[in-house]
């Protein structure tokens, strides 16, 4: 910035799209806190979280075709400043954070009024939305600093969600401290990893790094820096072996805050991930190569088909579908190994697939603890006559999960199949095809439980309120809808993929 | 091959140092049932980072990276790396938040369990997870 | 505490100039080593070591916990406020050069102060609040039993 002023165009509310992406959240978030009375907490937050949707959409509307918007922070240019980056792949995900988002809350009013004390509604809110916005934050930024600042506020804020469901039940509490202990870990895995690269290049932006990384080629301290970040979003991700905070965190959080990190916080992990693999290091570096295939890809396979396998021997609804979960990272996880613009599509159409379906089926579980107050088996015997609505939707969330077609999981399994045969990697996709099947048997079991068994003579379990029943039904259309009009999902995963393969090209671009 | 020579070992005096906190710290966080005491751990592994990246920042003969009020910069004047520490400086905020979330989720498991030992803690859960099994019939196969 | 005189003299003697000099730090903060966190922190002390020495009725009665959560929320609104204002006159976000077009020397240490003077309030706010959430719990152990 030099002393004399500069001549200057003022940036109209369309350039400024990137920033408010994160601000009307962020700003949001203090606002509940000043009017925290509890009939403006909810209207704040579900206002705020509705005009980021729009202008995900507007953003994702803008950068379909290919092409790159950046932002640049108080004025200040790459690679020096922190740059918001919003290209075809980050948007997808922006629109999908958003869009569950903007589902979850309307649903989550009765849901979380049940679940959490009235007191902590304001601060359960707020918490709710500074979560929104790390995540948000971590997609949109092209800094790789900052996306450890967001990831850390997004963390903070699940730890303090996953702890409400204490109401409940206790083992919140050491769900969440768990996570919190494991995520701290994964967390400054990911810093290290970040000043190796510092270390390496001297700079910080995603793009800036990538083009100084191509230029040395691979080294130690790359290579160093490469195995702490895959490691620290790892357990982000959830990818299999360092899983194991999942199942607690997501059985025992508030129904609303399951469904709402199942379809998203796990994907934006995944989103990391992809960035720093594809756009950030180079996919020809051997070391890459070797990673993916023989760490990434076994243990995708391994997580497909024993976490499905567990999910079988549940008797709690909610821990089945956390299980569900790790086995459905799995597949995206795969997709991203197979390093072909067929898998990289799959996994991208998989993580939205999966993040839509995933939330219809918890939020329905939500309704099952509202009204039954329980989730396990024995108590939603039957309750496919007196909740009718909430149980179709389970149904066609277990179909898509299982991927019939006509659903939104076929048509990512069937991207993923065709990735790995484009390969010749045929025993691949005979296990995808195998590890299906095991998703039959654990949706026919909750089929059956709710429609097979007696309802209880003394039962008076009514169905969920208007309030949760069209939240869980959006999403379980959107399951359907996206199972026949898949092109405009793979249309977009596919510009997603092709952005990120190509996206290594860096500053230039 | 690089050479364990005493250059090398007391070059990367700073990396040695980070490698043992590190290791501290996680051991800590792995081997101790104490809930409070694994937080320690915790602090210490994220400290090691801190250390990592301030020493990264320094510059041999360098000096504190603030220019004269003149802005007449002499060119022989070498300074230190400033942007590590405002990184750190973060970070260090980061690991504020994160130890006082988990100061505070211990003490809600105290007044919840009674004890703040992983062990009691464990038992308590499950034997919780036994009385679930009976009223609602059995998880086959355990946890993965 | 009642009987500890000498802690309770020195107390008194002692928060007003630990506040005097959270101030001075804030407000050198753009020139000198200082700013928003540091201040923030020395001025939560001064709170802090009231609540300690005396009790936690006694410093609730200054700052009431409701006063302190909108505080925190003030000071991220001022700093979110800062970077808006920019926004609304055609600069990116945070862009100082906003605050005075026609000398951004000057736009930025406007900004500067404001941003630091935004951190400092909420860091104050947070650091008070996680005082009160611990102290405020009923303690298993009684003060005598020590």
């Amino acid at each position: 910035m030099s002393a004399q002023a500069v001549h200057h165009t003022a940036m109209t509310l369309n350039d400024q799209l990137p920033a408010l992406q994160i601000l009307v959240t962020f700003i949001a978030a203090p606002l509940v806190v000043m009017f925290g009375s509890l009939r403006l907490a909810w209207p704040i937050a579900f206002a705020a979280s509705a005009i980021s949707f729009v202008i995900a959409v507007m953003l994702l509307s803008q950068v379909i075709d290919g092409s790159i918007i950046s932002y640049h922070m108080g004025g200040w240019a790459p690679p020096l400043g922190i740059e918001y980056r919003v290209d075809a792949a980050n948007a997808f995900v922006l629109v999908l954070v958003t869009a569950i988002s903007t589902l979850v809350l309307p649903y989550a009013r009765v849901s979380i009024a049940a679940e959490v004390p009235e007191k902590h509604h304001a601060l359960f809110y707020t918490a709710f939305l500074l979560c929104l916005t790390g995540l948000l934050g971590v997609t949109i930024t092209g800094d790789a600093f900052n996306v450890f600042v967001f990831l850390e506020i997004s963390s903070l804020s699940t730890y303090v969600l996953i702890a409400q469901g204490a109401n409940r039940d206790r083992r919140a509490l050491t769900a969440s401290y768990d996570y919190l202990i494991m995520g701290t870990i994964g967390a400054t895995f990911f810093v290290i990893g970040l000043g190796f690269l510092y270390m390496a290049t001297g700079t910080l932006n995603m793009a800036d790094i990538a083009d100084r990384i191509a230029d040395q080629g691979a080294n130690r301290t790359v290579r160093m820096a490469f195995a702490f970040i895959v490691v620290g979003i790892g357990l982000k991700v959830a990818m299999y072996p360092l899983h194991l905070w999942l199942p607690n965190a997501y059985t025992f959080a508030p129904s609303a805050i399951t469904a709402f990190l199942a379809a998203t916080a796990t994907k934006v992990a995944i989103y990391v991930l992809l960035r720093f693999m594809f756009s950030v290091f180079q996919p020809s570096f051997l070391f890459e190569f070797y990673t993916l295939d023989f760490i990434i890809l076994p243990f995708a396979i391994i997580a497909m088909f024993l976490s499905s396998f567990v999910a079988i021997f549940q008797t709690d609804f909610k821990r089945m579908l956390a299980y569900s979960s790790i086995a459905q990272i799995g597949y995206i996880l795969l997709g991203i190994s197979l390093l072909t613009e067929t898998g990289l599509t799959a996994a991208i159409v998989h993580l939205f697939n999966h993040g839509i379906t995933k939330a219809a089926l918890f939020m329905a579980v939500g309704a099952y603890v509202l009204r039954a107050k329980g989730s396990f088996y024995d108590e939603i015997e039957g309750l496919g006559r007196r909740m009718p609505w909430t149980s179709a939707a389970v149904v066609v969330g277990g179909l898509s999960l299982i991927g019939v077609p006509g659903t939104a999981g076929f048509v990512s399994k069937w991207v993923l199949v065709q990735g790995a045969l484009e390969k010749g990697w045929w025993p691949v996709a005979l296990l995808i095809v195998a590890s299906s099947l095991l998703a039959v048997i654990y949706v026919w079991r909750v089929v059956e439980v709710l429609y097979m068994k007696p309802t209880p003579a003394d039962s008076d379990v009514r169905e969920a309120p208007m309030s949760m029943l069209i939240p869980i039904w959006i999403a379980a259309l959107a399951c359907i809808w996206f199972g026949f009009n898949a092109e405009m999902t793979l249309s977009a995963a596919q510009a997603a993929a092709l952005s990120l393969l190509v996206g290594s090209a860096g500053m230039m671009n | 091959m690089t050479e364990f020579t005493q250059e090398f070992i007391v070059g990367h005096m700073n990396y040695w140092l980070f490698i043992v906190l590190m290791m501290t710290g996680l051991y800590i966080v792995v081997a101790k049932g104490n809930l409070v005491k694994k937080i320690v751990g915790l602090n210490i592994f994220q400290t090691s980072v801190f250390m990592l990246y301030i020493s990264m920042g320094k510059v041999v003969g360098g000096t504190a990276p603030i220019f004269p009020v003149d802005m007449n910069i002499d060119p022989n004047v070498v300074y230190s790396n400033p942007l590590p520490h405002v990184l750190i400086l973060t970070a260090i905020v980061v690991g504020v938040a994160t130890t006082s979330l988990a100061l505070a989720l211990v003490i809600r498991i105290r007044e919840e369990y009674g004890t703040i030992e992983e062990e009691g803690i464990l038992a308590a859960n499950r034997s919780t997870a036994r009385v679930e099994e009976q009223d609602h019939g059995e998880v086959m196969g355990g946890p993965v | 505490m009642r009987h500890h005189l000498i802690l309770r003299v020195i107390t008194k003697l002692l928060v007003g100039p630990i506040m005097l000099f959270a101030l001075y730090v804030q407000f050198h903060g753009d020139y000198s080593p200082g700013g928003g966190f540091q201040a923030g922190v020395i001025m939560a002390v001064a709170f802090i070591i009231y609540g300690i020495v005396f009790s936690l009725d006694h410093v609730q009665r200054v700052l009431p916990p409701w006063l302190v959560h909108k505080l925190s929320a003030l000071g991220v609104l001022i700093y979110a406020g800062t970077g808006l204002v920019s926004m609304f006159t055609g600069y990116a976000f945070l862009d100082y050069t906003a605050l005075s077009p026609d000398h951004p020397v000057h736009g930025q240490h406007y900004g500067i102060l404001l941003v630091e003077l935004g951190v400092g309030v909420t860091v104050t706010g947070v650091m008070v609040t996680i005082y009160y959430a611990f102290t405020s719990r009923t303690p298993i152990m009684s003060d005598e039993a020590w």
